[in-house]
This record gives structure tokens, sequence and C-alpha cells, in this order.
């Protein structure tokens, strides 16, 4: 398999707290990333197609078009927003990082025109907090399935 | 289980397709198409996969994959113009995924015994953008 996978950066703020949880199960839970006003971080976003390499151009896909697909669909969403009050996917869904990675990962599959196949979508949380998505995987609907889920009956 | 190396050259290529002109080239390829090239400091990670060998431990001997990556691709590419200086380049375009590509195909059948195999090639050309290769 051939895949190719381009880098992106963002830097946006967070509060991870449960609708579902009271205030102190929160503040167990999720600790220091609870605190009340949020928290930020510089996230790195790598989206990797694959497919083919075209034989004429040498050219798994056109980088800039995968370029204009993340810069004006998603980075806009997330960069330099509070992803709490600013970005509708986490009105009540928990703006984990894992959660962050499946939003940016079905939103890419919905705009995705590109030949070559969405294949993953990893966020980077800090150096230290990886997070990855593999597009099409079964484990990977059925998270989506949960999450769409539970934004309805959180709602 | 998996065992990686790194290496890394420095080169210069341009990316263009002769029999398109100027404008057609800088759609395809956009600034890579610049016709006197310039460079890139590539990044090379081998992944080898296999069994540890029940006497020595090692799945392969690194200094030996070590030796094998600077005689195959580093030497060869680095500080070179691909397009000029180094084969397929002079009429393979030497795009990232072609160039992951040459690499998996010298490095593979140097690697594949009976009890390893080359499982993955990832060239970083810059350290926002890379290419993989793998097995499956």
């Amino acid at each position: 398999m051939t895949t190719l996978t381009r880098r992106y950066r963002f830097s946006a703020s967070h509060r991870l707290h449960s609708h579902a949880l009271s205030d102190a199960e929160n503040a167990e839970l999720y600790g220091k990333c609870n605190n009340p006003f949020g928290h930020g971080h510089d996230y790195v976003l790598e989206v990797t197609a694959a497919g083919e390499i075209d034989e004429e151009t040498g050219l798994l896909l056109p980088v800039a078009e995968l370029d204009r697909l993340v810069q004006s669909e998603i980075l806009p969403l997330f960069s330099h927003r509070n992803m709490n009050l600013d970005v509708p996917q986490f009105a009540r869904l928990v703006p984990t990082t894992e959660n962050v990675a499946l939003v940016i990962a079905e939103l890419l599959q919905e705009r995705w025109k590109l030949r070559p196949r969405l294949h993953r979508v990893h966020v980077q949380e800090t150096d230290r907090n990886g997070f990855e998505v593999l597009a099409g995987a079964p484990q990977n609907e059925s998270s989506l399935d949960r999450q769409r889920e539970s934004v309805t009956l959180n709602a | 289980m998996f065992v990686t190396r790194k290496a890394e050259f420095s080169a210069s290529h341009v990316c263009r397709i002769p029999s398109l002109d100027d404008a057609a080239n800088r759609e395809l390829f956009g600034e890579e198409a610049n016709p006197n090239g310039h460079g890139h400091n590539y990044i090379l990670e081998v992944t080898v996969e296999g069994d540890p060998d029940p006497v020595t431990g090692m799945v392969i001997d690194l200094k030996e994959l070590k030796d094998l990556l600077e005689r195959e691709i580093v030497e060869p590419m680095d500080h070179r113009f691909l397009n000029h200086e180094v084969p397929p380049f002079d009429r393979v375009v030497p795009t990232a995924p072609n160039i992951a590509r040459e690499i998996w195909h010298r490095l593979q059948p140097r690697l594949n015994s009976s009890r390893t195999a080359l499982s993955r090639v990832r060239l970083f050309e810059t350290a926002d953008l890379y290419v993989d290769i793998t097995r499956e």
C-alpha cells in the first residue's frame, strides 16, 4: 500500500466536561483538563490518503488539492477557536482529542472528492499524546455511530 | 516484531513532465516545477519485520542495515541533483511517491530473507509531508 501524509497545525482551546456527570465527577475524571475556563494546545493534524501512484505524474494525489480541502473546510473551524463554544459539533460532545479526531475524520470523509481514499486521521494534542482514526475501519464506523447517538441522547 | 532505522540525505530535484508546458507543470506540481530545481533534506525510515534470532536476539544486524542504507540510498542520492545524476529519475519524475518507491525497489530484495522482510519505507520530503510504502 502507498500512502501520502500531510501535516497541518492549529491552535485551539477546550475544556473536558461531560454533561452526563456531576461537577465533582468531572473534576475527578478530567483533573486539570476540567478547569472551568479551558486551556489550549498546538494541535498537529495528519491526514493520510491511500491509493496508487499515477504512472504519468508520479503523484499519489495533487497535494495542493488536499491542502485546499483541509485549509478551507477543516482548519478554519478549529484554528484559534474555543472548541466547546465555537465548534458546533462540541456543543454537547466532549472535545477530547479522540472526539476531535473522529469529528475531523467525518468532516473530511463527507467532503472527500480526491481519487485516493482517505485512510487515516491522526491528531497530536501534545508531543506526548496522539490519537488516530482509520477511515472506513469497522471500529471507526461504530465509534462514529456511537458518538452520533450520544449527541442525540444528550441533546 | 518491527525494527526501524533512520537515514538522511539532502538532494535537489525538479518535478516536471517534459511533454507538458510551463503552465501545466505548474498546475500539477506547484513550486516543485520551478525549472532549475530546489532541494530537500529527505529523512528515510526503513522498517524491517521479523522474529529475533534465538542466538543473537536480533531481528537484523543494525550495522548491516545501516551499511545497506548507506550503500544503496545515501551514497548514490546524497548531495545529488536526482534528475541529472540518479537513474531512473532522468526519465521518472522524482516526486516523493516515486522516490519512496525507488527506495523500496532497491531495498526489498536485499532485506527479504527466510527470517526478515521489508515492512515499510517512510520518506519525509519535508517535516509536513511524507510517503509510506508498506507490504500490505
